[in-house]
């Protein structure tokens, strides 16, 4: 199968195609993470990107039943120099190709992904359309379209990966709702892991009702896009805050901050992968945390009697965590739930679950 | 944490001599520490007995020791510089029981010194086997369970406890024999029993079989403030039973999922937490890959060969970060060398995949058991940098200088017997890999060879695409297949050799015919930042990144692999020139692919190319980067092999011109020079059948010195003394290299060789060092120890080499280095070879006399003059430095460790002193080699040795130590008035020798081989003991009498304990500029 990559500043690619026989556009985007791409891919943030790996050799050990971060594939489309087509694992089950194809996702393969992620990295993220097809594929008109897709800030991708209605896991501990925007299931995992009893809400989901299930405790969640494309999330949050303790990862820490008053701006290509250095200001610590977000908190804009910014990216002093003066809120812009990525970071679980008043048991 | 200013003056330890599992590596991390510690402003000593490293070099320490790395040394080294630190982590093994042994003598509590980094509470909790398991246990992972035994029944018990399968390993056996695994209580008996049997004290270990479980090593850091990172993981592709240094390494690890690798990670972060490391450190795991269940294998707690391989693989300089971790940095206040912008503490993301592959020296060692297994034998290893697996892989084989150039097609003879096959695939030789290629050849499927190897399906598969390719493409012609099949087969790393051999062309065919590869960067981010660092491999992609420079540049073209022969001395020279290079403003640009040397770190030059030494892939670079210049006589043989066919193809090779090299390696070209010369040169002839070679020894007379053309390191290599024995060495030699002649040599028996390096401009000559070798002519130049300036040759003698050198360098218009090796006998002065490149004794020389001969050559080679430069005549200094080769026979067992034609030898080191015995003494310390000051000596000679062991003997009794020998040497010792304790020999009844050796009731053993190459003489086993048994021994008479000087030497003084500056302090200004070019 052929495949053709068109970027939109006119950056044509072609290569070998995989997966299933379509067209789709999105934002590209490039994630360093050398393990992890069936969560990845998995992963709703990732919904309206095109994803790109770095690492070289994709799919070595298959698809298998458990690593799941959502029920289907959230990528748009998936671009990588070599997709395994002989994968070796005890769990494996399926190849990439396989997995891809059964859930109608193109890809290619075969084209020089450090090429694009240089380009990607010089120019900052861009749109981009990805048709694979046993016919021969016209790049120009492929171009035109790609052009002419809607630009992923206009899109208001929390809808179409959230839940569509309430879930209930029971657990003999604290209860935790968590408003789904995109919630990766490592998430809830990692609350029921604790013996929590834990709510998953949809997105839309007013306060009220959520106050309504006595929660100790909430959780917003990841999720895809521009945190500005879900207003109605930002007002939830508002309305949260203050009645009930917090805990805001990902673009649930960029709706903290824009319900306080904030703001939060597009990075040029964002953070994505299971390397970043994250440090913590209040006891120096450093650690490795597993990202992926296109948007940041401005920390200059934030409410300075509300909010402390307690963890810094070192690579780019970006904002990477806050915390609430007086109420009990914290946040932070990266994945302490891992999968993939190093686990280093878990014990804010704990943390969230000492602020609500209940610690958990040693694991 | 800031850097800490309550200390001033760190010393570093390095590894010594180069051996089987420490190489280069030691030599690699320990300059980056040093280098590291100066830019804090720390001032740093360095002690190493090891000549050819670059961290003995007045650019990298500010005062340099180089005297043995054993405690009572060391601690008067500390006693005279009182450094505020220490670090002995950057020195490998020799490094971390230094630390240990000065610990508990308690010379760091005497003099104030800190144990900086990781401590010797740490060493000792990950070193010790009890204090570990202890520790592993508190933190619940699982380490794999063993016990010594002393019955069957023990075993029994052992293994019930243990668990089924069990490894049975004899205490100590002489060759490793007696051993197995035990899959049941009856294997078990049996084994056992023999196991007891063979060991010499009755005892075996139990232990947990994991054979065929899954490798991987993860190399972490840790900081003072409890921050930690892993810098990479790598798999083996050899699973468990196979040391790691013996494995096929890729990093990353190929086949874990993240859930797999995080619990790994999480892992090895628990480990190095509880150890309390403050650095680098290596965790290795075995993984069940049916179930998953894992066991923690071992922990270095120090930098280490795999940690230099993940530097080389990353971009990320371990040894560097741990020693900025040691002197109170933490890994955030550390910026990413490669970045320049982000900080140390970050995992580096890899955007391409890592091979690498040991180098055996069974070429060196034909009676070696080439089986790999637990016991590491490779003596270094090759790394490749590929954007698929199946690059990488090709790419190491053809790097390893075994003229391989794949896995496949390039007249390599496939294996098509299956059970040839399936007996290689179970018991792993060396050429494992060629051999699973084989199997797939002849249809065997990817379970089978899984079964047998254990290997993981995933890497057998990627044998598979690569053959795939060869059936798609061989046989076919280069006209008919189409651009993108040449790109297909070039991303799977086929050279253009094996693509030529399958489409019947040349190789310069498929040259003009395929597109150019792209050249991309290592650069720890996977491209995420832009990077500051020139580290470039080869990729057959889209998109090229290297920005070449219109500065003048010149391309040195380092040694690949250290090997037997070809050993880091070269990457000391290699490194030497581009220093030279840069300092004349020259862009210096490096290609290599030893992963371990100081050559490939990113910064030493200007650009690094981690590439394959072949004609295709270091023409790739010449075309890329158009050099003014390319050098290839520093690295050795490898980058000589290439400069004809470079010549030829009108690249400017500098230095020494392409004829002239000829001139000098080709025998007749070369002896027609010295007859021009009228310089005598031993008897030889050329022959190229048996019986000519009969017909030439005849004529010139026994003994003759046999081998065949253009060799290096004198492979296959014999003296022969009659002509049976030229016979059957003729029958060997043939089929070591049956396009080439075999050269017959007179041999000239108990003559004395010297060697001597020299500098030469075109005119005028720089002679670095006359070297007198301590043992007679017919051991091998790289294996003699040797001594600087000469003890024995009388002033006329060395008036005369000095002559022959001068009249040779300007005969071959020698521009660069140069070697020649004499033999002198009865006052005559004999040319044995002329070598106009660096030799293996460079570094030797430039260490004992002060002068960097390789940058001086370099110099020479940029158009410089040696009159400009103030170097023509002849160093002098009064100090003497002796050299002193050092062996791997520990570790090859069943080797007889005798000296010879053929070279041996993987490394060297260098004693100092004002006096010879002094000197000689202080290099066979270093070489490991203790000569007692009292006690008991074992005397055995060969009856040709006799007479002159009989001087020796005498000393040694005057100087009252009590001689044991065996019957017949004991009667001669007798005769001449020598009193000695009979001893039974070998093939006596016990006890006999062995077991006063079992013992330990002799200190020193004397025991010269008899002529010939006759296996399993009670002499092998006296040798072969000492050798396992760690007591000093001496396989010469030559040997013997210079100990015997040694002893004496320091029994009636002091050794001295100086800097190399020291030493050199007074000569500097002594240097003569006497010219005798004979101008």
């Amino acid at each position: 199968m052929k495949a053709t990559l068109v970027l939109e500043d006119g950056t044509v690619v072609e290569g070998r195609g995989f997966g299933a026989e379509a067209e789709v556009y999105g934002e590209v985007v490039f994630c360093t993470s050398m393990t992890g791409y069936q969560e990845a891919l998995t992963d709703p943030s990732y919904a309206g990107q095109i994803l790109l790996l770095t690492y070289p050799l994709v799919g070595n050990y298959g698809i298998n039943s458990e690593d799941y971060e959502s029920s289907r594939i959230q990528v748009e489309g998936f671009v990588v120099r070599e997709a395994c087509d002989k994968p070796s694992h005890r769990s494996a089950e399926a190849t990439v190709h396989e997995f891809l194809k059964r859930e109608g996702i193109p890809g290619i393969s075969e084209v020089d992904t450090r090429a694009l992620t240089r380009k990607i990295r010089s120019y900052g993220v861009m749109k981009g359309a990805l048709r694979t097809s046993r016919e021969a594929i016209d790049a120009q008109s492929l171009l035109e379209r790609c052009r002419s897709s809607p630009d992923i800030s206009e899109l208001d991708l929390v809808s179409r990966v959230t839940c569509e209605r309430v879930q209930h896991f029971p657990g003999r501990g604290p209860r935790i709702a968590i408003l789904d925007l995109g919630m990766k299931l490592s998430i809830r995992d990692s609350f029921l892991r604790r013996g929590c009893e834990v709510y998953v809400l949809p997105a839309r989901t007013p306060a009220k009702e959520i106050l309504a299930l006595e929660p100790q405790g909430v959780v917003v969640s990841p999720g895809p896009g521009d945190p500005k494309a879900v207003p109605y999330a930002i007002e939830t949050v508002k309305k949260l805050m203050g009645e009930v303790p917090l805990f805001g990862i990902c673009l649930g820490h960029q709706l903290l901050a824009l319900a306080s008053g904030g703001e939060t701006y597009k990075l040029k290509f964002g953070h994505r992968g299971a390397n970043q250095p994250v440090k913590d200001l209040s006891t120096g610590r450093v650690y490795i945390t597993s990202q992926n977000h296109g948007y940041a908190v401005d920390a200059g804009s934030l409410p300075e009697d509300e909010f402390r910014v307690d963890k810094l990216n070192l690579n780019d002093s970006t904002v990477e965590g806050m915390r609430h003066r007086s109420l009990r809120i914290m946040s932070v812009q990266y994945h302490p739930e891992a999968n993939p990525g190093p686990k280093d970071s878990e014990y804010l679980f704990d943390e969230f679950l000492e602020m609500v008043g209940a610690p958990s048991p040693p694991l | 944490m800031p850097k800490r200013d309550d200390i001033k003056k760190i010393m570093v330890v390095g590894s010594g001599p180069i051996v089987i599992g420490q190489a280069a590596e030691f030599d690699y991390s320990g300059s980056q520490a040093c280098k590291a510690l100066r830019e804090e402003g720390y001032q740093v000593v360095l002690v190493n007995s090891n000549p050819a490293t670059i961290q003995t070099d007045s650019e990298i320490a500010d005062i340099i020791y180089l005297e043995p790395l054993e405690p009572e040394i060391v601690a008067k080294i500390i006693a005279r510089e009182k450094p505020d630190g220490f670090i002995g982590t950057m020195g490998g093994q020799t490094g971390l029981n230094l630390t240990a042994q000065l610990a508990d003598m308690g010379v760091f509590e005497e003099h104030g010194v800190e144990v900086l980094g990781t401590g010797v509470e740490t060493i000792k909790r990950a070193e010790d086997r009890e204090l570990f398991a202890e520790l592993m246990k508190e933190i619940h992972e699982p380490i794999p369970e063993s016990c010594a035994v002393n019955s069957v029944d023990e075993a029994i018990e052992a293994a019930e406890r243990i668990g089924y399968p069990v490894i049975i390993r004899p205490a100590y056996t002489l060759g490793g024999t007696g051993g197995g695994v035990a899959h049941s209580e009856e294997e078990l008996r049996s084994i056992a029993q023999r196991g007891l049997s063979a060991s010499m004290v009755g005892q075996v270990l139990i232990e947990k079989s994991l054979l065929g479980w899954y490798e991987y090593e993860y190399e972490v850091m840790r900081d003072s403030a409890d921050n930690c990172i892993t810098v990479c993981n790598m798999e083996n592709i050899d699973p468990m039973g196979i040391h790691t240094g013996e494995s096929i390494v890729v990093a990353p690890a190929q086949t874990l999922s993240d859930e797999d690798h995080q619990r790994l990670r999480s892992a090895a972060l628990k480990i190095i937490r509880a150890l309390r490391i403050e650095g680098g450190c290596n965790i290795q795991f075995a993984v069940n890959p049916e179930t998953w269940e894992y066991y923690v294998i071992e922990v270095n707690p120090r930098v280490s060969r795999s940690s230099a391989l993940a530097s080389k693989a990353t971009g990320y300089p371990i040894a560097k970060i741990a020693a900025k971790i040691a002197v109170g940095l933490t890994l955030d206040e550390i910026p990413n060398d490669v970045t320049k912008e982000t900080p140390a503490s970050f995992e580096p993301a890899l955007d391409y995949v890592v091979v690498k592959i040991p180098r055996w020296p069974f070429d060196k060692f034909p009676e070696a058991d080439k089986r790999i297994g637990t016991q590491m034998k490779s003596t270094g290893e090759v790394m490749a940098i590929g954007r698929s697996f199946e690059e990488a892989l090709q790419k190491a084989i053809r790097s390893l200088d075994i003229k391989r150039y794949g896995i496949c097609c390039d007249g390599r003879e496939y294996e098509t017997k299956r059970e040839v096959i399936e007996e290689e695939l179970r018991n792993p030789t060396d050429r494992r890999i060629f051999y699973i290629y084989d199997a797939l050849r002849i249809g065997m499927s990817v379970q089978e060879i899984n079964r047998l190897t254990r290997i993981s399906p995933f890497f057998i598969e990627k044998l598979r695409n690569i053959l795939e390719v060869e059936r798609s493409l061989a046989g076919r012609s280069i006209e008919e297949v189409s651009q993108e099949e040449l790109t297909r087969a070039k991303r799977l790393g086929f050279s253009d050799a094996q693509l030529a051999r399958m489409l019947g062309c040349e190789e310069l065919e498929v040259r003009k015919a395929r597109r150019a590869p792209v050249y991309k960067m290592v650069d720890t981010c996977a491209a995420e930042f832009e990077a500051k660092t020139p580290y470039y491999y080869s990729a057959y992609d889209a998109v090229d990144e290297v920005k070449t420079s219109e500065r003048r540049k010149v391309l040195v073209i380092g040694g690949g692999p250290i090997r037997i022969a070809q050993g880091i001395e070269f990457d000391y020279c290699c490194v030497h020139a581009v220093v030279a290079l840069r300092e004349a403003g020259i862009e210096a640009i490096l290609v290599n692919n030893n992963p371990e040397t100081v050559s490939t770190d990113y910064d030493t030059s200007d650009r690094l190319y981690f590439e394959p030494i072949t004609l295709e892939d270091v023409l790739n670079i010449i075309e890329k980067e158009r050099p003014y210049g390319v050098i290839v006589q520093f690295g050795g043989q490898t980058p000589l092999n290439l400069a004809v066919p470079l010549a030829k193809l009108g690249v400017k090779l500098l230095g020494t011109r392409s004829e002239d090299i000829d001139r000098a390696e080709d025998r007749e070209l070369f002896t027609q020079v010295l007859r021009r010369l009228g310089i005598p040169q031993a008897p030889y002839g050329t022959a190229t059948s048996v019986e000519e070679a009969k017909q030439i020894a005849r004529r010139i007379g026994y003994p003759v010195l046999v081998r065949p053309s253009y060799v290096l390191g004198g492979r296959a290599m014999e003296i022969v003394y009659d002509e049976a024995q030229l016979e059957r060495y003729m029958r060997l030699a043939i089929e070591v290299s049956e396009a080439h002649p075999v050269l017959v040599d007179k041999f000239l028996e108990d003559a004395i060789e010297v060697d001597v390096d020299a500098v030469s401009d075109g005119e005028d000559v720089f002679i670095g060092g006359i070297m007198e070798h301590i043992e007679q002519a017919g051991v091998h130049s790289g294996d003699s120890a040797c001594v600087l300036p000469p003890q024995s040759l009388p002033r006329d003698v060395l008036g005369r080499i000095k002559e022959y050198t001068v009249r040779i360098a300007q005969e071959l218009n020698v521009v660069g280095l140069l070697n020649i090796q004499y033999a002198v006998k009865d006052g005559k002065v004999y040319v044995l070879e002329a070598n106009p490149r660096a030799s293996r004794t460079v570094p030797y020389v430039s260490k004992a006399i002060g002068v960097p001969l390789a940058k001086l050559a370099t110099k020479v080679m940029l158009g410089e003059k040696l009159r400009d430069l103030g170097y023509v005549g002849e160093r002098k200094i009064r100090h003497v430095a002796v050299k002193e080769a050092v062996f791997p026979f520990l570790k090859l067992p069943g080797v007889d460790p005798v000296l010879g034609p053929e070279m041996k030898s993987t490394g060297e080191v260098m004693g100092i002193d004002y006096d010879f015995g002094k000197a000689y003494y202080k290099a066979q310390l270093a070489a490991g080699n203790r000569l007692p000051t009292g006690g008991r000596i074992f005397i055995s000679v060969a009856r040709r040795d006799r007479e002159a062991i009989l001087p020796v003997a005498g000393k040694l009794h005057e100087l009252g130590f009590e001689l044991l020998a065996t019957d017949g040497t004991k009667a001669c010792l007798e005769s001449a008035g020598i009193p000695a304790k009979l001893v039974r020999k070998v093939s006596e009844p016990r006890p006999n020798i062995l077991d006063v050796m079992l013992r330990r009731e002799v200190d020193l053993i004397i025991n010269t081989p008899t002529a010939g190459k006759v296996p399993f003489t009670d002499g092998f086993y006296i040798r072969r003991h000492a050798v396992d048994l760690g007591i000093p021994y001496i396989t010469t008479a030559a040997a013997a009498r210079a100990a015997c000087m040694a002893i004496e030497s320091v029994l009636k003084g002091e050794i001295s304990i100086r800097s190399v500056s020291e030493y050199h302090r007074g000569h500097v200004h002594e240097l003569r500029l006497e010219d005798f070019s004979g101008r």
